[in-house]
């Protein structure tokens, strides 16, 4: 299929749907259900879910560039956690509750978008347990419009089958690519403002010092977009060590890009009512969001050094196979 | 923003030549060192590129007819990512097969085609390329070396400096002025075939800080040459050597320059069992696969027809950057633990390394020269 075909519609609707406006509004405690109603209409939620269980039957790789547009626009709500949980539901022939559906992987940290979500599949380590939000308790973090919860409890509900990598690696992907995508969305806002804002007679852009600087930043941003598909091409199957590569990469160059953007913009980047920290705060959630660039580079280095293999071959035969 | 840099696959039938080329490498590379090896692509070995070529792995994307083997940019991928993992030295032949042979595919005319190819894929005819001159580094535009026309072709005069191979090479394609003076810039640049045995030039290697001489000084004082050592149009020099820089910057020679070092380090590692830094070997590991994939995403572009500058620049960027880290992060983990013993093969690799890091952001385009690239791809310059 051709990605566009997929894409622009997608695409059309999230930009009419998912404004900087409607974003806001659900962060700062707005209700999320007319957003939630067009993303759900869409049909998109069950992209993932096998056709003969009545989806579309979509690869994680297919949908990628879904998820990176979900990334761009900073969609306040688990669209991508949603896709996947759906197609493990369908898959174990449980029913999938309407609504959001988070990943969790841990109930130690915070998980993005918990607090408007309203089921859980969490993850604990011989199976999958579907619960209803309100088990586990969701509590806002009590940092400035974040939709992250902290959990807690006990969960209990239907178990179903683990995938053999775990949700964590899966979460991994998904991070890495929502990442991606708004880092692509900072690179284009980015190098627009810098080729208007004028100081010294000349637009910043036009400086050295600045050029290198955003070179750089496309640098990451391309990294992450490939690390991302990368990880996304091996399916909700996705070997430890091509998730790890993908979300060590991804996480490593999120706060790179956070910083540079801000610091071109100026002061008027870090000014609510301006939309780019809509995107540079989600950058940080998602660096630490199932685990960071520090988790995943301890797993996969622990991995490699259990190898006889020359890197080059290792990365052929673990990262890529 | 730079939307057709995306993952890509290397095809079965090209990934398919991967254990003909590493029976060859094992063949003929076992007894070179480690800290030999790790000189990479400016090993220097006529005797293996001719060997190279008469297995049948070069020219692997040049027409059968000229002696090449009529395969695609991916093919040459695989096979150049065997010989430098296993730090084969390829320097012989490395300028020649990836630049010169295809520009005078592009460019050459039905003579200098049937003159040089066939003997490129054979690793018998030995190329280097003459940019840099004293006056005129990252600021190419501004080389005076000239080539007047006379009654059967022209006359060269001037210098080269920093040449790769100048004094093992039969040719040097060289960028001269053929009208105008540096202040026309861009203008009035050609392409010539230089025979390095004509009379008039002088090649003096340039001894490195590592003891190795593998660039050298040039000089041409009234060097005689025939018409038909124009490459392409008369003037259109600058636009070729653009396209050639994208074969340049683009291959995995710009992110594998220190694997033979980072291979060694983690035996070292396995060897006396210690795991206090897998955090920092996952790291690396990781950075290494991301940028295979943004190579192997760059090749893509060649595949599909296109120059690929600004994406070879991205990727050369962000390679050669993991290469320069890689002497700098293992430097500092073996001496952390200073009661540890480092072999010397190890301890002469990571010194060779560490000492010649800096020329992997210099060659082909240094670091500025590469992110301005990249920032006119973004629209702002």
């Amino acid at each position: 299929m051709d990605i566009n075909e997929l894409l622009e519609p997608f695409v059309r609707m999230l930009d009419a749907a998912a404004t900087p406006a409607v974003v806001r509004a659900i962060e700062h405690g707005g209700s999320v259900d007319a957003l939630w109603q067009e993303i759900a209409e869409s049909g998109f939620l069950d992209a993932l879910v096998a056709e003969e269980h009545g989806g579309a039957g979509l690869s994680l790789a297919d949908i990628e560039p879904l998820i990176e547009a979900l990334g761009a626009r900073a969609v306040p709500l688990p669209v991508a956690e949603t896709m996947v949980a759906r197609a493990l539901l369908a898959s174990a022939g449980v029913a999938a509750p309407e609504g959001p559906i988070v990943l969790v992987t841990s109930l130690a940290q915070p998980v993005p978008c918990g607090l408007v979500a309203h089921a859980a599949l969490v993850d604990c380590g011989d199976a999958l347990m579907l619960c209803e939000m309100a088990a586990l308790v969701p509590q806002p973090t009590g940092v400035t419009n974040a939709l992250a919860a902290r959990l807690s409890g006990t969960p209990d509900g239907i178990r179903l089958p683990r995938p053999a990598s775990g949700l964590r690696a899966i979460g991994a992907v998904l991070r890495a690519a929502l990442i991606a995508g708004a880092a692509a969305q900072l690179c284009d806002v980015t190098t627009a403002y810098a080729s208007e804002r004028v100081q010294f007679g000349k637009p910043i852009g036009r400086q050295q010092s600045l050029q290198q600087m955003l070179a750089l930043m496309a640098e990451d941003m391309i990294a992450c977009r490939i690390a991302a598909q990368m990880g996304a091409s091996r399916g909700l199957d996705v070997p430890i060590a091509t998730a790890a590569t993908a979300k060590s990469t991804a996480s490593a160059a999120a706060p790179r890009i956070a910083a540079t953007a801000h610091a071109v913009h100026g002061a008027i980047g870090i000014s609510e009512e301006y939309d780019l920290q809509l995107l540079t705060r989600r950058l940080h959630e998602w660096r630490m969001a199932d685990g960071s660039e520090g988790y995943w580079s301890q797993v996969l280095g622990q991995q490699r050094l259990g190898s006889d293999a020359t890197s080059v071959d290792w990365v052929r035969q673990a990262v890529f196979a | 923003m730079f939307d057709t840099l995306t993952l890509a696959q290397l095809p079965p039938e090209d990934e398919a030549l991967r254990p003909a080329i590493r029976a060859f490498i094992e063949q003929h590379i076992a007894a070179i060192p480690m800290d030999r090896r790790a000189r990479s692509w400016q090993g220097f070995s006529a005797e293996f590129s001719r060997a190279l070529g008469a297995a049948g792995f070069l020219g692997l994307t040049l027409p059968k007819e000229y002696g090449g083997h009529g395969k695609g940019p991916f093919a040459r991928f695989v096979v150049v990512e065997e010989l430098l993992c296993a730090g084969a030295p390829v320097a012989a032949h490395w300028i020649a097969d990836r630049q010169s042979a295809p520009l005078l595919l592009n460019f050459g005319t039905e003579a200098q085609r049937s003159k040089h190819i066939p003997a490129i894929c054979r690793g018998e005819q030995l190329f280097c390329i003459g940019m840099s001159e004293p006056g005129s580094g990252s600021d190419l535009a501004s080389v005076r070396t000239r080539a007047d026309r006379t009654g059967r072709g022209w006359v060269v005069n001037g210098q080269k400096i920093w040449t790769t191979n100048a004094m093992h090479s039969d040719y040097m394609i060289a960028l001269v002025r053929t009208s105008g003076t540096s202040a026309d810039r861009q203008a009035g640049l050609s392409q010539l075939i230089i025979d390095l045995k004509a009379p008039g030039v002088t090649v003096r290697p340039i001894v490195d800080l590592t003891g190795d001489a593998h660039f050298a000084e040039v000089f041409f004082e009234n060097v005689e040459l025939d018409q038909d050592t124009l490459v392409g149009a008369e003037g259109e020099g600058w636009k070729q050597v653009v396209a050639e820089l994208a074969f340049e910057r683009s291959g995995p020679e710009r992110i594998y320059s220190s694997v033979v070092l980072l291979d060694a380090w983690i035996r070292h590692l396995q060897a006396v069992g210690r795991s206090d830094c897998a955090a920092l070997v996952g790291r690396l590991t990781a950075e290494l696969a991301t940028l295979r994939a943004m190579s192997i995403a760059c090749t893509a572009r060649l595949v599909a027809g296109e120059s690929p500058v600004v994406e070879a620049s991205i990727v050369k960027d962000r390679g050669t950057g993991f290469e320069q880290e890689l002497p700098v992060v293992i430097g500092d983990d073996l001496a952390a633990h200073p009661d540890e013993a480092v072999s010397e093969e190890l301890y002469r690799t990571l010194l060779y390394v560490t000492h010649i890091a800096p020329s992997f952001s210099l060659r082909g385009g240094t670091r500025e020269i590469l992110r301005g690239i990249i920032a006119r791809g973004m629209g702002l310059r």
